[in-house]
């Protein structure tokens, strides 16, 4: 059989995306632009890209429901918002949040959707009894669906997109704030569900989930970057990647060095190592040289490619050094929490929380949904009083000099929280006088900040029109307008690209190395590998505290072979449960 | 401190200003308002048709029915030929009234007899067709005094109507506007304040600042007052220059009351705005709050008219303290005690809901 | 459970409007608008806003102490209209006047006695105080009626000649009190079915598209009849509901007849239940978003059928420009409609026309929402 045989042979593909371009308004970007590709049955395709990659859109178009601007959606070889009528029949979608009604329970959930896709009879009894037991929530048939944790209104979500079996099933960031367990879960679940007569799409910003996938349509900013296997894309950066181990006193000083040459396309912390994605034929000793330490080669990452797939990471500097002072270090804990405890009724939220931080030190909060890390925090920053223990921040009782202890630190909200109506400087005048900054000195220091995260031209703009990552700069300008001595950060970087990431913490190391403290709460495991330290949380305790690498460690596979971050707090989380009933 | 406060205020000022919901609500309800109040809310009655029932064939029933026609309040009037059309003309709501001069009438007024006009009116419009009965017996009686040669007029009062000579309904209305339309416009911008930074997840940004619940609290009453104060002044000059609606009294007295009755609506809209948790909840708060507060204020119906209960109940509306003095400031040149004795109540009620509602934030932000 | 012998649209139908009665009653602020609200405007209505003066206080300056004068200040006293004040000087009572503690002052001069006899054609004097016009006018009105009937029996029992007059016999049909009630607590019901119909509708769809709910459902087999359909069923039976409310509170409560039939009844109210629905509906369609959708209902649902109804306001003394906005406002209708059916009866010529002008609104609106329901999220 000849070339041209075989591919008449070839079956169409179940999804064919043909140069799809969809714009909302006459002006401004394409949401997608020229965009192609195929969405196979017995696959998971992930749409991998950051928040404004246009995820969202696409998916919208593969339900039918919006229409193209240019191009085709063609599913079985008939145009997505014209056949919507046959094309509903086997869909499954579970939207943004879910797509859930909260004012209903599990069951009522679970029949409304089984009722408007005509599921009825015996069949339904038995899809219901299956995907109750599949996604374990026979328990709890009668609580109201906004009752519900993330990762278990996710499942629902879930069964509800599954009730007819659907061919073809859309999930649109299915993982976000959920923790990496309930993400594990969700993964398996829909792993098994995957054969020859389903697609999957899962849309994600989370890059190390396109790994699972089995193809990927990989999207920035409205553009396909790569279609196809992921691996196909990760196995171009072999031979490219590199562990450096360095002390982790001296890490953050290592990476800069690296960043900044031409032969390094990429680095970043890694637990105690840094992690390195060299230029294509750059010299091994060169790079040796510049960590002056032992290199290993290293497994590529589907991150990897993708950062060089748009030419490279930052190059490390952060002007932002030149526009804080350095804070004197004393030795002394800026932060102490000590028996800090939280009760709302009867149910303790936090307990008995104990620990230290030091000045130039990053800190991680870790656990589960609803473990208690979130009231830990909001405990910390003086949202919320404790109902026993002690914390003090920059040496401020945080019960009888709250509001001096407020003004000690920086805070950075998970979600954009800033005044998107009005303009980038109007939001920092408004910090620099809420924070008490004399007229002279809040222009001072507007100034700098504009300099340093390169706002300038943008100074007049409204906020809510700022692109993403400039968004992510002016809330850590407004953080850092009074210079604090202690900065909170919750989630700061979910859903952003990884140049946008990178960029953002080479300012944290920046601010480190002026003796500020850093506490972060985070899902996302990488963001965990860069603290100097991390205190896991669950069920309201403190069930591990340490570097990320002595985690790891911890966990160690019998075998002696590392572990991942994910695999480490997921191990960890297990062995917790297992204290606990053995109790 | 002051420097905490004057960034908060100018934030909150121009955080409604460049949001433009905010601008709506600031500009489109009052507008919205002035047109429909000013012009719409009038108890007085025109363009109504009435219609006449003429069996008599003397000059008296044409007088009668001349006077009818000549009445400007009335619209058409329509001739029914016989009793039966009456019930018809009534029922359908064709006319509010008919005039029924019965056979003899003429004839009895000659021979210096009484003589009766029976009037038929829709008492499913109780209020107008109470004024249109009173238009109708002043034309009648007018007919009456000319009729009788030699005979006495009849009995009537000499009537003064003080402070608005010739009861002009806007005289009521606008004074009362600049009452309510504050009232509204304070409490949604006051209502939306904290709810609006808690939906856009602003609000933990503001907690962990240096800022105090207090001055929280300071900085998002600003807003109200400054915005109560324009909407309040530009009504004031829209009833005196728009409407030739008298100011009788003292500017000083209606802008001082006003501070301490803007207080007062403050305090009960930040206190719906600290358990909103999102703007539509607050809007839905501030309509709950504001739909009772001014059919019960003396604006839509007299406090004097309701139970005694009920008017016990006004006493916590600021509108019904403040609706006295813009209305006796206008009309009355109320004097300085009297304000005073209308001012007290709201001095009351703002010190009573701004400590609850800031003790509120505080509880509820802990 | 919805049974599973139904065809598919229907089934789908019923499911989603159960759904959404679920949402209703499981949502405090659906409750707040749907129960909680209605019964507070109704008694507001009901008991707050009355035109009915029945116990003005005014003060009364007697300055003839003879018989006659006495006589007819206890005429004054024993009215029922009035609660009254009496001083020998004025300037004593002008201070009420002013602070508004009196509406009115009725002053009966030293030489009462002399006028009286002389039969000088106004005897006695009224004040008012104009600054509250519709008191005022009140306060005339009944200080005449007072007065004549006490001259009328002054007449009649010293046995003088009757002076020849023409005398106006009013006689109020439906309402023979004028109790303003009669036609305030019917009113009101549109009032509260508006803020069923449109306030509660709009924002709970609105709410459906900020929960992305919406999304979820519209990506399903549903038709957007059927999602129509199942939007407008609850709400309607909602709406029909608290009418049962309202008209059972109207009669047993504040004791207004009924004259018309439970069925001309249910017929307006279901034919101005068409437009409501619609408006909230197309609300909801060109929103999504509750706190605009919110705003949106107040303005021109609930305001326009509070003031513009002709249920306060006497719509035919408008300016042109408002009036003609009136035709479109569907609660005018109702309104006229049931003052009709509770104080008339089924007066047809007034039915008929008002149930097709609501319907031909409400078409208008379901059109509109029909075009606006976007099968497709652009």
């Amino acid at each position: 059989m000849n070339d041209a045989s075989l591919s008449s042979l070839k079956p169409q593909p179940f999804v064919q995306i043909k140069n799809v371009t969809k714009r909302f308004g006459a002006i401004g970007p394409a949401a997608l632009d020229d965009v192609s590709g195929t969405i196979e049955t017995g696959k998971i395709t992930g749409l991998v890209g950051p928040d404004g990659a246009g995820k969202t859109t696409l998916i919208r178009l593969l339900t039918g429901l919006s229409r193209p601007s240019k191009g085709d959606v063609l599913i079985e070889g008939a145009r997505a918002h014209i056949s919507q009528r046959a094309l509903h029949q086997m869909l499954g979608y579970m939207p943004q949040r879910f797509g859930l009604y909260e004012d209903l329970s599990v069951m009522e959930n679970l029949e409304l959707f089984a009722d408007l896709k005509g599921l009825s009879g015996e069949e339904r009894e038995d899809t219901f009894g299956h995907l109750l037991k599949f996604t374990d929530l026979a328990r709890f048939t009668e609580r109201l669906a906004g009752a519900l944790s993330g990762g278990m209104k996710q499942k629902l979500g879930l069964a509800c997109a599954l009730l007819t079996r659907p061919r073809l099933l859309l999930l649109d960031e299915p993982s976000v704030g959920v923790d990496p367990i309930s993400r594990r879960e969700l993964w398996s679940m829909v792993g098994e569900l995957v054969d020859d007569s389903m697609a999957v799409v899962w849309a994600t910003a989370y890059l190390d989930e396109a790994e699972k996938c089995d193809d990927v349509l990989l999207l920035s900013g409205g553009k396909l970057l790569y279609a196809g296997p992921p691996g196909d894309l990760t196995v171009t950066m072999a031979g490219r990647v590199f562990l450096a181990r360095v002390p982790q006193e001296t890490r953050r000083a290592a990476i800069a060095p690296l960043l900044r040459d031409a032969s390094v396309a990429d680095a970043i912390l890694h637990g105690d190592a840094i992690r390195v994605l060299t230029r294509e034929g750059a010299d091994l000793d060169h790079v040796r040289t510049l960590v002056n330490a032992a290199v290993v080669p290293a497994a590529p990452r589907f991150e990897d490619a993708f950062v060089d797939r748009l030419g490279g990471g930052p190059d490390g500097r952060s002007p932002l050094a030149e526009a804080m002072i350095a804070h004197s270090d004393n030795g002394e804990a800026v932060i102490e929490a000590c028996g800090l405890t939280k009760r709302y009724g009867t149910f303790t939220a936090a307990s008995n929380i104990t620990f230290t931080q030091k000045r130039g030190e990053i800190l991680g909060l870790l656990g589960p949904n609803g473990a208690g890390k979130s009231t830990t925090f909001k405990m910390l920053c003086g949202l919320t009083e404790p109902s026993e223990g002690e914390g003090r921040v920059a040496g401020f009782d945080l019960r009888t000099a709250a509001a001096d202890a407020r003004g000690r630190l920086g805070y950075m909200a998970q979600k954009f929280s800033l005044y998107g109506d009005i303009s980038v400087d109007q939001n920092l005048s408004f910090f620099a006088g809420v924070y008490g900054l004399s007229r002279p000195r809040a222009r001072e220091r507007i100034e700098a900040m504009l300099r340093a995260f390169d706002l300038t031209t943008h100074r007049n703009t409204v906020a809510a029109r700022l692109p993403l990552g400039f968004k992510q700069r002016l809330a850590l300008a407004a953080a850092l307008l009074h210079e604090p001595e202690v900065l909170f950060l919750d989630e700061p970087t979910s859903g952003v690209d990884p140049i946008t990431r990178r960029e953002f913490w080479s300012h944290i190391n920046a601010l480190t190395a002026k003796n500020v403290a850093v506490l972060v709460t985070t899902h996302f495991m990488e963001e965990a590998e860069y603290c100097d330290r991390i205190n896991l949380i669950y069920r309201g305790r403190t069930i591990a505290e340490g570097t990320p690498e002595a985690l790891k460690a911890s966990c160690a596979n019998p075998d002696g072979s590392s572990v991942t971050m994910e695999d480490a707090f997921i191990e960890l989380v297990a062995r917790s449960e297992k204290e606990e009933a053995a109790l | 401190m002051w420097r905490r406060l004057r960034a908060l205020i100018i934030k909150e000022m121009l955080a409604i200003w460049r949001d433009p919901k905010g601008r709506a609500v600031i500009l489109v309800p009052p507008l919205l308002q002035l047109v429909i109040f000013a012009f719409a809310m009038t108890m007085e009655v025109r363009n109504v048709d009435i219609a006449v029932l003429n069996l008599d064939h003397g000059s008296s029933g044409r007088e009668i029915v001349a006077g009818i026609e000549g009445a400007s309040a009335f619209d058409e009037i329509i001739h029914l030929q016989s009793v039966s059309q009456i019930r018809q003309a009534i029922d359908s709501q064709r006319v509010i009234a008919v005039v029924h001069i019965g056979q003899d009438f003429s004839r009895r007024i000659e021979v210096g007899q009484p003589a009766d006009v029976q009037i038929i009116l829709d008492g499913r419009k109780s209020n107008a067709s109470q004024i249109v009965n009173s238009y109708l017996s002043a034309i009648i009686a007018r007919v009456s005094a000319a009729a009788y040669a030699g005979g006495a007029p009849p009995d009537a009062l000499r009537v003064r109507h003080w402070f608005n000579p010739n009861l002009e309904y806007a005289w009521f209305t606008l004074p009362g506007l600049v009452a309510t339309i504050t009232l509204l416009t304070t409490i949604i911008v006051t209502a939306l304040s904290v709810a609006r930074e808690r939906e856009l997840g602003t609000f933990d940004q503001l907690l962990v600042s240096p800022l105090r619940p207090l001055e929280i609290v300071i900085g998002k009453s600003a807003p109200g007052l400054i915005f109560g104060y324009l909407h309040g002044t530009f009504f004031v000059l829209v009833a005196v220059f728009g409407f030739k609606i008298p100011f009788a009294g003292s500017v000083l007295a209606l802008y001082g009351s006003m501070f301490f009755y803007l207080l007062a609506v403050i305090g009960i809209g930040l206190f719906i705005s600290v358990i909103s948790d999102t703007q539509q909840q607050a809007i839905l708060g501030a309509f709950v709050f504001a739909s009772p507060a001014v059919l019960l204020s003396g604006f839509m119906s007299p406090v004097e008219n309701m139970p005694g209960w009920m008017q016990l109940a006004t006493q916590i509306n600021p509108l019904r303290h403040f609706l006295v003095i813009t209305q006796g400031v206008f009309l009355k040149d109320l004097p300085l005690s009297e304000v005073a004795r209308s001012t007290a109540p709201l001095i009351v009620i703002a010190m009573a809901t701004l400590p609850a509602s800031a003790w509120l934030l505080r509880k509820k932000t802990s | 459970m919805t049974p599973s012998r139904l065809p598919a649209p229907l089934r789908r139908t019923l499911s989603l409007a159960r759904k959404e009665t679920f949402q209703i009653i499981r949502d405090p602020s659906s409750i707040l608008i749907a129960f909680v609200l209605p019964l507070i405007l109704l008694l507001l209505f009901g008991f707050g806003i009355s035109l009915d003066a029945n116990s003005i206080r005014i003060g009364i300056v007697a300055q003839d102490a003879r018989a006659d004068a006495r006589s007819l200040v206890q005429a004054f006293e024993g009215s029922g209209y009035f609660e009254t004040v009496t001083a020998f000087d004025q300037a004593a009572l002008e201070p009420g006047l002013v602070s508004g503690d009196l509406r009115g002052l009725v002053i009966i001069p030293a030489d009462f006695t002399e006028r009286l006899r002389r039969r000088d054609p106004a005897p006695i004097e009224v004040l008012t105080d104009g600054s509250q016009p519709n008191t005022a006018q009140f306060v005339a009105n009944y200080a005449q009626g007072v007065y004549g009937v006490w001259q009328a029996r002054r007449i009649a029992d010293a046995a003088l000649p009757a002076p020849a007059a023409i005398t106006p016999q009013p006689r109020f049909w439906f309402n023979a009190e004028l109790t303003s009630r009669y036609n305030l607590v019917p009113g009101s019901t549109a009032v509260v079915m508006t803020i069923i119909g449109t306030l509660l509708t709009a924002l709970v769809i609105a709410r459906e598209w900020e929960r992305g709910t919406m999304e979820a459902v519209l990506a399903t087999p549903v038709s957007r009849v059927e999602l129509l359909l199942s939007k407008i069923v609850p709400y309607f039976l909602l709406g029909m509901s608290s009418l049962v409310l309202c008209a059972l509170a109207a009669v047993f409560v504040f004791n207004v007849p009924f004259r018309g039939s439970v069925f001309a009844l249910a017929a307006v109210a279901a034919a101005f239940l068409v437009p409501a629905l619609g408006q909230g509906l197309l609300i909801s369609a060109a929103t999504k978003n509750q706190f605009v959708a919110a705003q949106l209902a107040l303005f021109t649902g609930f305001l326009p059928a509070t003031l513009l109804s002709g249920f306060i306001f006497e719509i035919s003394a408008m300016p042109l420009p408002i009036r003609t906005v009136t035709t479109v406002i569907p609660a005018r209708y109702f309104v006229t409609s049931l003052q009709t059916l509770f104080l008339a009866g089924d007066v047809w010529s007034v039915l008929w026309p008002a149930i097709l002008k609501m319907l031909a609104v409400g078409a208008f609106f379901l059109a509109l929402t029909w075009l606006a329901t976007p099968k497709r999220i652009a």
